[in-house]
């Protein structure tokens, strides 16, 4: 239980807590400065926004905490996009079996991404730019330029419906639910310490008895699986079924989870801060938009953030490094040397 | 580039002066209740001044819909003392593009003039933004019908056939002679709408001295176009007709380092900036594209028509674009803009895209 509440507040006072607070200034900040940012009307359209970033955010963080990335999470939700556009059309109209058939799908074209990594022992880095545009071509081989737009109203407006009473979309409600049951697999189980021991040396987490080969294996299935979900969320918000769906849509992905602090290298980071970097990009981008900045200029700001997320853990870690040094020169008489890191 | 900017000064100037004019006519002999009265400058068209006016590209930093909307739409929007912006995103996306036509209706704006990225994606973020009380007209790409007030169309199959023709005919003369087309691909729609309106045109009898030969395809791929330029004057004719902006440049390039330069008359379909080289050197004398800057220009006016209640979008319904003069409704709430525009060495200079 101690050991469980010095996790959570470590997870609290690092990156995390940054992050988080630059989200809160930034919301508070534009609601005061910007007409229409205190709206809830705004709050809606960023919530449809962050929905299917955080959706792949979320298994994404724990694959890079390994020391493994996916770029193919795009693709993935493209080619379930037109998937579903095709069953649709030949004819499969029951939407929770559609929505079975995608996640199978998902988990399918994840597996592959897995196999590649562990079987085979391949850098996760190629293998998955290699899927990138492998199922990108997969999604033009099926509907070509083509798109399938001709969806029931009901699912079409079923899927961003708000919570009644509010603005935001029931959606978020899923999203919580999932990321609520990343955070137990991560924060409170021996797996999620095992992803950290994977991060941090691979060789060791062996020793100690992970099968580090099975879990890597199924993480690439889950965000195999969770792209898809999003892919289905994706086809039914936009009512749009193409074979470029979410094209791109991977750097920002990355971006937020490198952003809320996971360390590319692995071994560090959590989701805490990846759901407050997600909250944090897409309401800065669209109070930045609601002020009239062009995008050229958002592109810079995004690009600058990204930077800073890369150096700011880095620079934070190095005087965190400095300081536990120096009180260690100072003195064996300080009682605490190494508690706070 | 700044070539432009005098004349389009001018034409402003006498676009204002026509609406004058108009103004003082119609009032005499119209009741019409001024939706303006409060902003104390009564207008024929009735246009409100003080719109919120916003372009909403495929993408921005694209030369096309620079011309479109900064030299035509926002001509227009000075002109009528509305607000004008550009927005968009900085690629070609759906989903980006729903994005901004959020923020445009968060922003109050009153006229969302969009080319759609997707007929589909944006449908719902449009509607949203129309419930909100805004106006949505499409220009150079369509949405669904459902979801926007007003298209306007660029030129029709039969307009653009028309042009092509009248094109190669004048620079030829009167003698006439053998044409051939160098196309895009093989089926692609709009490609082979325009040929089969030209073979329909070619059949009047004003236009017995020209015989199409041969029709070839350059897949839009700049070399095997050029390739296929190259192969047809190796066999006969003397006239090429390539409706297609990729085709037509690669074949001027060819004519013009020929011996068949001057001599071999060629116009399409193609964009300024790619034909400029070719209309200074005396390869092509002229070729067709709609203008992009009139474009913009009404479909400015016909947001602002729509937002003012000058018209609702109905068939049958007329309004006044400034100066280019009165448009009517056509069927599926369209508005054509007309005739293709045609470049030549007197006013090629006018254009950057």
């Amino acid at each position: 239980m101690a050991e469980w509440k010095a996790r959570l507040r470590s997870a609290l006072t690092s990156w995390d807590a940054v992050v988080l607070l630059a989200f809160i200034l930034v919301a508070v900040i534009g609601a005061l400065t910007i007409d229409g940012v205190a709206s809830p009307r705004f709050w809606r359209f960023v919530t449809l926004e962050a929905i299917p970033i955080v959706l792949i955010a979320l298994p994404l963080t724990l694959v890079v905490i390994t020391g493994e990335i996916d770029l193919s999470v795009a693709s993935m939700l493209g080619l379930t996009c037109v998937v579903l556009g095709q069953l649709w059309i030949w004819g499969v109209s029951s939407l929770p079996l559609l929505i079975g058939i995608c996640l199978l799908l998902g988990g399918a074209l994840g597996a592959v991404n897995g196999l590649f990594v562990t079987r085979f022992g391949l850098p996760s880095l190629a293998v998955t730019i290699g899927t990138l545009a492998l199922y990108r071509g997969l999604a033009y081989v099926v509907l070509g330029d083509r798109a399938v737009a001709d969806y029931p109203q009901s699912w079409t407006t079923g899927a961003i419906r708000p919570i009644p009473g509010t603005t935001i979309p029931w959606m978020i409600l899923v999203v919580a639910g999932l990321a609520v049951a990343f955070g137990v697999v991560l924060y409170a189980t021996p797996i999620g310490r095992g992803l950290y021991a994977m991060g941090n040396s691979a060789e060791a987490a062996r020793f100690s008895g992970i099968s580090v080969a099975r879990t890597k294996f199924w993480l690439f299935v889950a965000t195999g699986a969770m792209s898809a979900l999003a892919g289905v969320f994706w086809t039914l918000r936009f009512a749009s079924a193409r074979a470029d769906n979410g094209t791109g849509l991977e750097l920002a992905i990355v971006a937020a989870v490198l952003l809320g602090g996971v360390s590319i290298f692995g071994g560090r980071g959590g989701l805490v801060g990846v759901i407050a970097a997600v909250a944090l990009l897409v309401t800065l981008r669209n109070a930045l938009q609601l002020a009239y900045v062009p995008a050229n200029t958002l592109t810079i700001v995004t690009g600058s953030l990204l930077i800073l997320s890369v150096v700011g853990p880095n620079v934070a870690g190095m005087l965190r490094e400095r300081l536990r040094r120096r009180r260690a020169r100072v003195g064996i008489a300080d009682p605490t040397p190494t508690a706070a890191t | 580039m700044r070539a432009g900017t005098p004349r389009v000064r001018v034409a402003a100037l006498a676009a204002l002066a026509a609406l004058t004019l108009a103004t003082t006519s119609a009032c005499a002999d119209d009741e019409t209740p001024t939706a303006g009265s409060t902003s104390g400058s009564p207008s024929a068209t009735a246009i409100r001044s003080g719109l919120k006016i916003a372009f909403l590209p495929k993408q921005v930093n694209n030369p096309y819909f620079d011309t479109s909307d900064n030299k035509g739409g926002k001509v227009a929007v000075e002109e009528f003392g509305g607000s004008y912006t550009q927005t968009g995103p900085s690629e070609a996306s759906p989903s980006a593009q729903v994005s901004y036509i959020n923020t445009l209706s968060q922003q109050g704006t009153d006229v969302i003039v969009v080319s759609a990225n997707d007929k589909d994606a944006i449908c719902g973020a449009l509607n949203e933004a129309r419930t909100g009380g805004a106006k949505v007209v499409t220009y150079d790409s369509d949405t669904n019908p459902t979801c926007r007030d007003l298209f306007i169309n660029q030129a029709t199959a039969e307009g653009i056939a028309k042009s092509q023709i009248k094109l190669i005919s004048d620079a030829i003369g009167p003698d006439g002679g053998e044409i051939a087309i160098l196309s895009a691909t093989a089926n692609a729609t709009n490609q082979n709408a325009w040929i089969e309106m030209m073979k329909t045109e070619l059949a009047k009898p004003e236009n017995a001295k020209l015989k199409l030969v041969d029709t070839v395809y350059g897949d839009d791929d700049d070399q095997k176009s050029f390739a296929e330029a190259q192969g047809l004057l190796a066999k006969h004719p003397n006239l090429i007709i390539s409706p297609t902006t990729v085709g037509v440049a690669a074949a001027a390039r060819y004519l013009s380092g020929s011996d068949f330069k001057g001599k071999v008359q060629l116009t399409g379909l193609g964009t300024p900036n790619q034909m400029r080289a070719y209309i200074k050197d005396g390869t092509v004398k002229s070729f067709a594209l709609w203008n992009p800057a009139d474009l913009g220009y009404l479909a400015a006016y016909a947001g602002a028509a729509l937002a003012s209640g000058v018209i609702s979008g109905n068939e049958g319904d007329t309004f006044t674009a400034g100066k280019l003069g009165q448009f009517t409704v056509g069927p599926d709430a369209t508005v054509l803009l007309g005739d293709p525009f045609t470049f030549d060495e007197t006013n090629i200079d006018d254009f950057d895209f």
